[in-house]
């Protein structure tokens, strides 16, 4: 019975998300892609100084990136020092230094990860003018970084590769604020709050006293969610019945986190001109995806361990509105995307169903990712993909009529290092360095034994990833985690993307070599299984080790 | 490179002024649009979704609570009242503090939670008259916002002759209310089953 509510769910997804494919995707493509401004962007160039028909290089185009970003690290963080003297911020205190550092540099990153209990730590002045404008702005950067590598597969000796702030106007104006507006109100009709009311006090039946919170929950909450930031309005995120009321609102947050990301393959496909192209990018993050999906569910359905024994069912951590299945689906969504939202919480999770969420991660948020950087993300492992099939026959490998030669396999592979790196260096320094072992283990780690290992070891998956999701018994209040973390969100953000702008460079410089019957197709099926075979082997090689140190222990034992 | 720190200078230049416009539109401006919208389309959502004790949508001044958040019903020393339908066990605060939500965070194999798990079960089937066999998962289990509003037909069925006896009622009378009140899945499939606590307390004291 369970099981084929689940199956229902799910295809109710999968026909929306077929359904918005090509028109999201062709306008997305279009939108990335037209000479013609709006009126009011022209304004806004004017206003801002730029012009909209100068075309960047790749290293002017990266200075945008990353000038745009540390200016909002910057006010982010200017904003929450200034929390005391800000109107609408309900009486809490400024920020400490440590904690305002971690928080800009997650909500700029698109990460959201939070080291703090928004419900008694920020008020609404933070939320909005700080977070609120992040949770676009990051996403917007994510999917211009992304078209500019797709454009770059089109371009032939070119020595641009497009223009970062039209880019970044362009899918804000266009795309993410136009959809924010109606998503908002839709969650408004579901019941998702909206006011400037603070606490409002009621007494309860049993006559006691019962603080209710208000604020602007679902406008944050729309883009929160479509933009796959994930940084809640409070702390329970969208397990919080203000901001996930019911079953449906559930599911349609999953839609909104993976339209974006589902869609942007047909704007790929669209943009190198073969359409088949994206199908078969499309195929492997939803076949990465439904099997994912299918662990998951089945580890929590059935419920192994013995805390979910003895209750007789995996329910600590899920509200009863959403049940496992709901839970199960929406916490894949999220870890799949770089979201970090959770209608449920992970850590309570079964040991081996607790592992999907950080696998999912690993997998590098590929399937279909966040924003613009699962795309992203994705076309680097095809690169790795073409390469392999390359050596495996012996012939110079392509894609798209690119080359791909010493200095762009130099650059995937320096991508696909990056994250790991972080994740697993983090995880060791947390233990190996006397001082802050003694603190992860006296102050932050909350589940004692291998689960206090999982629960590092997800922090870092989490913020090297940008996904912002947590075994959130975890306190990362801490001078450590809040430093480690953060320069793990800054490096695991900008670094990719400074090889994905390189890589974008040699390749929009190439002339286009015609396809022959020595090409490697790469959008038919054998390709396909070819490109989930090397992310799961990437992903595998990397992290079994660490894995099975933590949840696959915990599971097994 | 005097030209290249003076693009670099620029860049930030223009970054700026970016920034402050997006923050003007995306953190005032659209916010603004939402709320105004859901205070004149939407203002019972807008607010919380508060209730009044009959039960019908209240402003702040009457409230008794918010159909959408769930609340403890126990006495001054924290035992549970047995007129009342019980929420599920909570970790918001001191249990259903609305001001600080949040899950246990106790993993599959805590010691701590497994214990309470035990201690639960004892004390739900102390309280109900049932076998300890009979508890659902819910009833054992603290939820991931520690507000939850909604505990499974299972429980709420559960509660009934004890709530029957305590309020003085027939105990066909509660049970058909409880079978009343029972949310279906949205659309038939999605989420689960569940009865809304507060609205059922509400329901069962204007029997």
């Amino acid at each position: 019975m369970d099981g084929w509510l689940a199956l229902l769910q799910v295809l109710t997804l999968v026909l929306v998300l077929a359904v918005l494919y090509r028109p999201l995707g062709d306008y997305m493509a279009h939108i990335y892609t037209s000479r013609h401004d709006l009126a009011i962007e022209r304004g806004f160039y004017r206003l801002i100084g730029v012009s909209s028909r100068s075309e960047q290089t790749w290293p002017a185009y990266l200075r945008g990136v990353l000038a745009f970003s540390a200016v909002g690290v910057l006010l982010v963080y200017a904003i929450q020092r200034a929390q005391a003297v800000l109107p609408y911020s309900l009486g809490f205190p400024a920020i400490p230094e440590g904690l305002s550092f971690n928080t800009a540099v997650s909500f700029v990153t698109n990460t959201n990860w939070q080291s703090y209990s928004p419900d008694v730590t920020m008020g609404y002045a933070v939320q909005l003018i700080g977070l609120t404008v992040q949770n676009f702005v990051s996403s917007a950067v994510g999917i211009a970084v992304a078209v500019a590598l797709v454009r770059a597969f089109a371009l032939r000796k070119s020595g641009t590769i497009g223009n970062f702030w039209i880019d970044l106007t362009r899918g804000i104006l266009r795309l993410l604020l136009p959809v924010s507006v109606i998503a908002a109100i839709v969650l408004l009709a579901g019941g998702v709050i909206q006011n400037v009311n603070g606490f409002t006090d009621v007494t309860t039946l049993s006559g006691a006293t019962q603080s209710i919170p208000g604020g602007p929950v679902a406008s944050q909450e729309a883009i929160k969610i479509f933009g796959t930031n994930g940084g809640g309005f409070f702390n329970a995120n969208s397990a919080h019945p203000f901001e996930n009321p019911s079953a449906w609102t559930s599911l349609f947050q999953i839609v909104l986190m993976l339209a974006i990301p589902f869609s942007l393959p047909r704007t790929f496909g669209r943009v190198v001109g073969d359409n088949r192209q994206g199908y078969a990018i499309l195929a492997t993050m939803a076949t990465l995806f439904v099997v994912s999906l299918t662990a998951i569910t089945m580890f929590e359905l059935g419920g192994a361990g013995t805390a979910p024994q003895a209750a007789g069912g995996a329910m600590e951590g899920k509200e009863t509105r959403f049940g496992i299945a709901a839970s199960t689906l929406y916490a894949t969504a999220t870890t799949l995307t770089s979201t970090g939202a959770v209608n449920s919480m992970h850590d309570s999770y079964t040991a081996l169903g607790g592992m999907m969420p950080m696998l999912n991660m690993m997998l590098g948020e590929v399937a279909p990712g966040g924003t613009g950087s699962g795309l992203y993300g994705m076309l680097i492992l095809a690169v790795i993909a073409v390469f392999v099939a390359g050596l495996l026959v012996g012939r110079t490998p392509e894609y798209l009529g690119k080359k791909i030669g010493p200095r762009e396999i130099k650059l995937a592979s320096l991508y696909i290092l990056v994250t790991p790196t972080l994740v697993l260096a983090g995880t060791a320094l947390s233990f190996a360095i006397p001082a802050v072992r003694a603190d992860v283990e006296g102050t932050s780690i909350w589940n004692p034994g291998l689960h206090g290992l999982s629960e590092v070891l997800y922090a870092f998956t989490s913020a090297a990833n940008n996904n912002g999701s947590a075994f959130a018994g975890l306190t990362a209040n801490t001078p450590w985690f809040n430093t480690a973390l953060g320069v793990a969100m800054l490096l695991g953000r900008f670094l990719p993307i400074v090889l994905v702008l390189a890589l974008a460079s040699s390749l929009a410089a190439q002339d286009r070599v015609p396809a022959t019957v020595g090409t490697l197709p790469t959008n038919r099926p054998q390709f396909v299984g070819l490109l989930i075979g090397v992310t799961v082997i990437i992903t595998a090689l990397t992290y079994f080790p660490v894995l099975a140190l933590g949840p696959l222990a915990e599971g097994l034992q | 490179m005097r030209s290249t720190s003076r693009r670099d200078f620029r860049q930030y230049g223009v970054a700026l002024r970016a920034m402050l416009i997006f923050t003007v539109v995306l953190g005032m401006l659209y916010p603004l649009s939402v709320t105004v919208v859901g205070q004149v389309a939407l203002p019972a959502q807008a607010n919380g979704s508060l209730v009044g004790a009959d039960g019908n949508p209240a402003t702040a001044a009457d409230a008794v609570g918010s159909s959408l958040i769930g609340q403890s019903v126990v006495d001054s020393d924290g035992a549970p009242l047995p007129q009342w339908f019980q929420p599920r066990p909570s970790a918001a605060g001191d249990g259903y503090d609305a001001a600080a939500s949040s899950g246990s965070n106790w993993g599959p194999e805590n010691a701590d939670l497994i214990a309470a798990i035990g201690e639960r079960r004892a004390q739900i089937a102390e309280f109900e008259g049932v076998t300890e066999a009979e508890i659902p998962a819910d009833a054992l289990t603290a939820s991931a916002s520690g507000l939850d509003p909604a505990i499974s037909p299972a429980y709420a069925l559960l509660q009934v002759p004890r709530i029957a006896e305590a309020r003085g009622l027939a105990e066909s009378d509660v049970r058909a209310l409880v079978e009343s009140r029972i949310t279906g899945r949205d659309l038939g499939y999605l989420g689960a089953e569940s009865v809304n606590v507060l609205e059922l307390n509400l329901a069962v004291a204007a029997l």
